[in-house]
């Protein structure tokens, strides 16, 4: 299935792990990206915040691109803030008639023209969960991740796209879990998989960014994660580069790998490590991948059922 | 201009809801029950919560509000605007609330950690380029104004970053600049009100 792709800045270097494993993971899936050519920045939350006009302006530069250069009416995203930023646009240019109508006019200015509505902007997971679908992910498992004991993590913007309808539950998101689960994983219960990393609060007012990385941390060791998988390079970064700073700030130690789930994907489709862009992260994820094994771990013991009553389990019982 | 409920002069809840896309006029019907403020990651860094800043908007005090750091210190995380019971668009209301008060002139004396300042050289080097270029908007921010954390994280972090091939030395440019200056340059004639 031909797909048009936005990689978005992060991912020419930052997030080059994201990049060239999504690319890697996409081939046996068959699915094909075709690159927006000469696309520019969407302005991530900071344009908006300066300009309105010209902010909706440069991400509509993008939206017309795709809707040029006609590979697929879809329109991929792997970064959460791309995702949001095209699909927001897109919406309120088809909501706001008088907002559709200045942006059209400063287009028309680089002798571009766009439909909104016409780009149906996805991202990656959406991709992968909606389209593809898990039994097409599953059947390319060769590898199965046994015994590797990972912490969803979705970050805010995948889930909450704004006031708009997301493919998944805004607040306990699973798409990220099941597609780990059939990759052979082990699935941990993360209850902080869709609070927010901070963000560019790094840059604006480190304590408080170091503060909202640290919970994630110790929540996902608290759950005993060998590694966090992300979908979003700005959450990568904060938790990976970050970590240092927080144990640094907090008396803390905490050795957790930030990966990519592409890359996940990419272990367990038996890709060589190499081609998913592994040794990129700061804190290295090669002790971890270790522990995967090939026979997969024991189902948990499930209690007989009691009839009766709900009563407490009593010591001698247990 | 008279409000479309009212007829009466606009106030500043007025200006901030014609601002704002989608839903806004829907802060209207703010009740003032603080789901917003009890969802805010970065709340107790805030002068004042989400919440209270509401009410500060429906009490006219707009220098208190165009000067207060919670819009700057948002991180955009969605929580708040997913669970208002009156569905206020909240977060795009607080990038309202920071145009707003850029264009009154107030956010040079929102200083507490130039946030401004930090958008404006990120965008600065985005009409440039055409692309964002993580390095130069770190490195140029910081040695503007905290010219010790930029050794901290050309030494540190930053270091480790480059080591590891994660960042660039140079940007990198869009073939077609000049039609994305065209385009923004356009915008920027109609950007005032929309």
């Amino acid at each position: 299935m031909k797909y048009g792709y936005y990689p978005g800045c992060s991912m020419e270097k930052n997030a080059r792990a994201y990049h060239t494993s999504t690319l890697a993971v996409a081939k046996p899936l068959g699915i094909e990206f075709v690159e927006v050519d000469d696309w520019n920045c969407c302005g991530a939350t900071e344009y908006i915040a300066i300009n309105k006009i010209p902010a909706y302006a440069l991400v509509s530069r993008n939206l017309a691109l795709a809707a040029d250069q006609n590979s697929s009416e879809n329109l991929v995203a792997p970064c959460s803030a791309c995702y949001l930023n095209l699909k927001k646009v897109d919406h309120y240019l088809q909501e706001n008639e008088e907002l559709r109508g200045k942006v059209d006019l400063a287009l028309e200015a680089g002798g571009l023209s766009y439909e909104p509505g016409s780009i149906n902007v996805q991202h990656l997971l959406e991709t992968m969960v909606v389209d593809i679908g898990f039994d097409a992910i599953k059947a390319q498992v060769k590898k199965p991740l046994y015994n590797l004991r990972v912490a969803p993590y979705y970050g805010c913007l995948v889930p909450r796209p704004a006031s708009m309808e997301s493919f998944d539950d805004p607040e306990h998101p699973t798409s990220m879990d099941k597609i780990l689960e059939v990759l052979g994983a082990t699935v941990i219960d993360y209850p902080l998989k869709a609070q927010c990393c901070g963000g560019h609060m790094t840059q604006i007012s480190e304590e408080t960014a170091l503060e909202l990385i640290r919970r994630l941390l110790k929540n996902a060791a608290d759950c005993e994660a060998d590694l966090i998988a992300t979908l979003c390079p700005m959450c990568q970064l904060n938790l990976d580069a970050y970590q240092d700073a927080v144990n640094a700030q907090f008396g803390t130690n905490y050795k957790i790998p930030i990966v990519y789930f592409t890359q996940l994907m990419g272990i367990a489709f038996d890709i060589p490590a190499e081609e998913l862009g592994f040794g990129k992260e700061i804190v290295p994820a090669k002790p971890v991948l270790e522990k995967i094994t090939n026979e997969a771990p024991k189902p948990k013991r499930i209690r007989e059922k009691k009839t009766g009553l709900p009563m407490p389990i009593m010591a001698e019982e247990g | 201009m008279t409000d479309t409920f009212t007829s009466r002069p606009p106030t500043l809840i007025d200006k901030i809801i014609a601002e704002t896309p989608g839903k806004a006029s829907n802060l209207y019907t703010c009740i003032q029950c603080g789901t917003c403020s009890g969802s805010c990651p970065s709340g107790p860094d805030m002068d004042h919560s989400p919440r209270t800043l509401f009410a500060m908007i429906d009490s006219e005090m707009e220098e208190e509000v165009l000067t207060s750091n919670t819009p700057w210190f948002c991180v955009s995380c969605y929580y708040c605007m997913v669970r208002c019971p009156q569905e206020i668009p909240i977060t795009d209301i607080m990038y309202t609330l920071k145009r707003m008060a850029i264009e009154a002139g107030y956010f040079r004396e929102i200083d507490k950690d130039k946030a401004p300042e930090f958008s404006e050289t990120f965008m600065d080097l985005v009409e440039n380029n055409g692309r964002s270029f993580e390095m130069g908007v770190v490195m140029r921010h910081h040695l503007r104004y905290h010219p010790l954390s930029a050794v901290k994280l050309a030494t540190g972090m930053g270091l480790k970053m480059i080591t590891k091939g994660r960042m660039d030395f140079i940007p990198t440019k869009i073939k077609n600049l000049p039609q994305l200056k065209a385009i923004i340059k356009k915008a920027k004639e109609l950007g005032g009100a929309a």
